[in-house]
């Protein structure tokens, strides 16, 4: 358990199987011959939902989609196909009502075919923090309007003075204080701890319910991530947002994180607790990935580190067939070697996400419970 | 006991229109033949510029201000750049520099990348080069057939290999590698510390890592010296840094980062920011953050003071007057 964990509420996100595929651009001999359209499948179905509270770690390598899949709940990338079922705010959904979006029952509304002049209202609920401060925040602003920005977009704060106090109040949220001293500064005469600070505020400013953190800490030195981590965590105390965070550093992951998913080539192949999914990972990805992170500890130096995984990751183009791990998969090696049924299974057939008890997801015929829910045996 | 490396109180300033960077300022350390060394620390600490005093390649407006860096005995500061070029840099000591597997020329083969040394350097004839080469890479756990290839036919993993290759080439005695790691993907960066262990133990090769990675360090350095805005503030085997770490900042930096096993404890930071290298503070350069901070650390410098056998430490906590 986490050392910060707290009592979750209700489900806010349910993401079902979200596809983003960037079509290739073909060459003109191509297109004369009549080659089928290609597409670089960044994410390819995926499925998971969020509660009130929750930080929600997707992790895995560059390349698996991660970052696509935050940037599709703003709207940022082109949806190919999925829902994104989203439960606004009370505020939220009385606007949305006020322009002629019915939401189901519940309250929930689709994210991904909402008229673009129908989504305004949810872009104040869903915000983004970026990875890199140097570069998400305009130089020619002074904080105070980059933190006015989005309350004038989103008509929060009725006069000048309202709106200051506002800015000041967040501003002490994230740890800027005292604010008076920041208000009129630019980015460039602050730290990069600082300006991540001012990232922070402003994706706060407008009270969100759902915050994706894109590798919030992983631009920051190491002796100021652990303060960047504590603002969060603090936030979502305060405000009772959630955080659908977004790292490669599992050991951050599992620092702060509710749930993790960890992805693979555009799919999660592994779902589950934060702790229990380090402590005890279920698919061969994951094992791997695990065993080739460094720990700090001096008598690493001693051996050499076994990997457990073959290859390289293929191009997001040519997904192989069946499980798309299998050719790196060194399970599947073993079964081809002793020639079992498995490996037939594996490099033909994609295995679901299947739950295997205790909220545990994992895609991977090696498990029972992933074999039965795809009705093989 | 022989040292392939001593540097003895070098300074490397960087004279900019705005001040004087004081980038490294004082430091000094030996590395015995076939030791590996991490030097660790944050941006901006001074680590790379240290690596590139030790090649004597510090970029305009930066340059030695002073000090030694004797490799196998022999004094480079002192040494002419063509001296330099013929005797010392690829042969004796080499680098592989931050991002050098992006800085591959996308338009030679490979092959003809790797070779350029041996033959400028070496006077060698392109077969035997070539030939050379192929045992590199081979050494490096590549196909030969790469030789033939492109650098963007290649991997960020095979990119990477390439460029330990030619940091290879000359056989030099001391490699360093700033950073070798930070672009790559966790699965690869265990295969690349995999490949530079094997190296180090096959061939002897002193690695001198340079990274602000703690997890990185621990997997290839016997010794780490852990540099704050310009200085080691200690220097010790890595056994002692993680198991017995001295300073108040090493302590809070291994207490800042989360772990992949065991219990979870609540994560350090270290307060305020590194100071400006221009106007370094006087006294000791950690004492605006220190937490153990007490009545001399503000007026008088700390020395590197060596406290236990082979264990170095700048703390007015430690040192003995």
């Amino acid at each position: 358990m986490s050392i910060y964990q707290i009592e979750l509420g209700e489900e806010i996100l349910r993401v079902e199987d979200l596809k983003v595929w960037f079509p290739v651009r073909k060459g003109l001999l191509d297109a004369i011959l009549g080659k089928p359209k290609l597409y670089v499948k960044a994410v390819d179905g995926i499925s998971f939902n969020m509660r009130e509270r929750e930080i929600f770690c997707l992790v895995g390598e560059s390349g698996c989609g991660k970052t696509t899949t935050g940037k599709s709940l703003l709207r940022l990338v082109p949806i190919t196909s999925g829902k994104a079922l989203f439960k606004p705010r009370k505020e939220t959904l009385e606007k949305l009502e006020r322009l002629g979006v019915t939401p189901s029952d519940g309250g929930w509304v689709d994210i991904f075919t909402l008229p673009e002049k129908k989504f305004k209202p949810i872009r104040r609920d869903v915000q983004m923090i970026y990875q890199d401060p140097y570069g998400s925040l305009n130089p020619r602003f002074k904080i105070k309007d980059i933190l006015e920005e989005p309350l004038l977009v989103h008509g929060i704060g009725g006069s000048k003075e309202e709106r200051m106090e506002l800015i000041m109040k967040t501003l002490e949220r994230v740890k800027l204080t005292p604010a008076s001293d920041f208000v009129d500064r630019y980015p460039h005469q602050l730290s990069g701890g600082q300006r991540q600070r001012v990232a922070i505020a402003r994706a706060i400013i407008s009270n969100p319910r759902l915050v994706v953190a894109d590798e919030p800490v992983s631009m920051l030195d190491v002796s100021i991530r652990a303060e960047i981590l504590e603002v969060l965590l603090n936030l979502r105390k305060e405000l009772g947002m959630s955080y659908l965070f977004i790292t490669h550093d599992l050991a951050i992951a599992r620092y702060i994180c509710d749930r993790i998913a960890v992805m693979y080539l555009g799919k999660i192949v592994e779902l589950g607790d934060a702790r229990e999914v380090i402590a005890e990972p279920l698919h061969p990805y994951t094992k791997a990935l695990i065993a080739a992170i460094p720990d700090p500890d001096p008598k690493n130096r001693i051996g050499y580190r076994y990997l457990p995984i073959k290859g390289e990751v293929p191009n997001a183009i040519n997904i192989p067939p069946g499980c798309r791990f299998h050719p790196r998969c060194v399970v599947y090696e073993e079964a081809v070697k002793k020639g079992t049924v498995l490996k037939d299974l594996c490099s033909r057939k994609e295995p679901p996400l299947a739950d295997v008890g205790n909220g545990r997801k994992v895609a991977c015929w090696l498990h029972e419970a992933v074999r039965k829910a795809a009705g093989v045996e | 006991m022989s040292y392939v490396l001593e540097i003895n109180n070098l300074r490397t300033y960087f004279f900019t229109l705005r001040g004087v960077v004081r980038a490294v300022d004082g430091v000094s350390l030996k590395l015995r033949k076939g030791e590996t060394l991490g030097i660790v620390g944050e941006s901006g600490c001074g680590k790379s510029t240290l690596a590139w005093s030790m090649m004597k390649l510090v970029p305009p407006p930066g340059r030695i201000v002073s000090g030694s860096i004797k490799i196998d005995g022999i004094d480079i500061t002192r040494m002419s750049e063509s001296e330099i070029r013929r005797k010392i840099r690829w042969r004796k000591i080499s680098m592989i520099f931050q991002g050098a597997m992006n800085a591959l020329n996308p338009v030679y083969k490979v092959g003809e990348q790797i070779i350029e040394p041996l033959i400028i350097h070496g006077k060698m004839e392109k077969e035997k080069a070539l030939s050379i080469a192929a045992n590199l890479v081979k050494a490096v756990g590549l196909p030969e057939e790469i030789l033939e290839r492109y650098p963007h036919e290649l991997s960020g993993g095979q990119k990477q290999r390439i460029v330990i290759a030619m940091a290879m080439a000359m056989e030099p005695d001391i490699i360093i590698a700033d950073e070798p790691t930070t672009a790559l993907d966790v699965v690869v960066q265990a295969q690349i510390l995999n490949l530079m262990k094997k190296l180090h133990r096959e061939r002897g090769i002193s690695f001198i890592l340079i990274t602000h990675d703690l997890g990185v360090v621990t997997e290839l350095s016997e010794r780490i010296a852990v540099m704050y805005a310009g200085k080691i503030v200690e220097y010790a085997s890595a056994d002692e840094i993680f198991e017995k770490p001295l300073h108040p900042y090493t302590q809070a930096l291994i207490r800042a980062v989360p772990r992949l096993k065991g219990d979870i404890h609540k994560l350090e930071y270290i307060p305020g920011t590194p100071p400006d290298l221009r106007r370094p503070p006087p006294g000791c350069r950690f004492y605006p953050r220190c937490p153990r901070r007490f009545e001399p650390c503000d007026k008088e410098e700390p020395p590197l003071q060596e406290v236990e056998k082979d264990h170095w430490v700048a703390c007015w906590l430690h040192i003995r007057r």
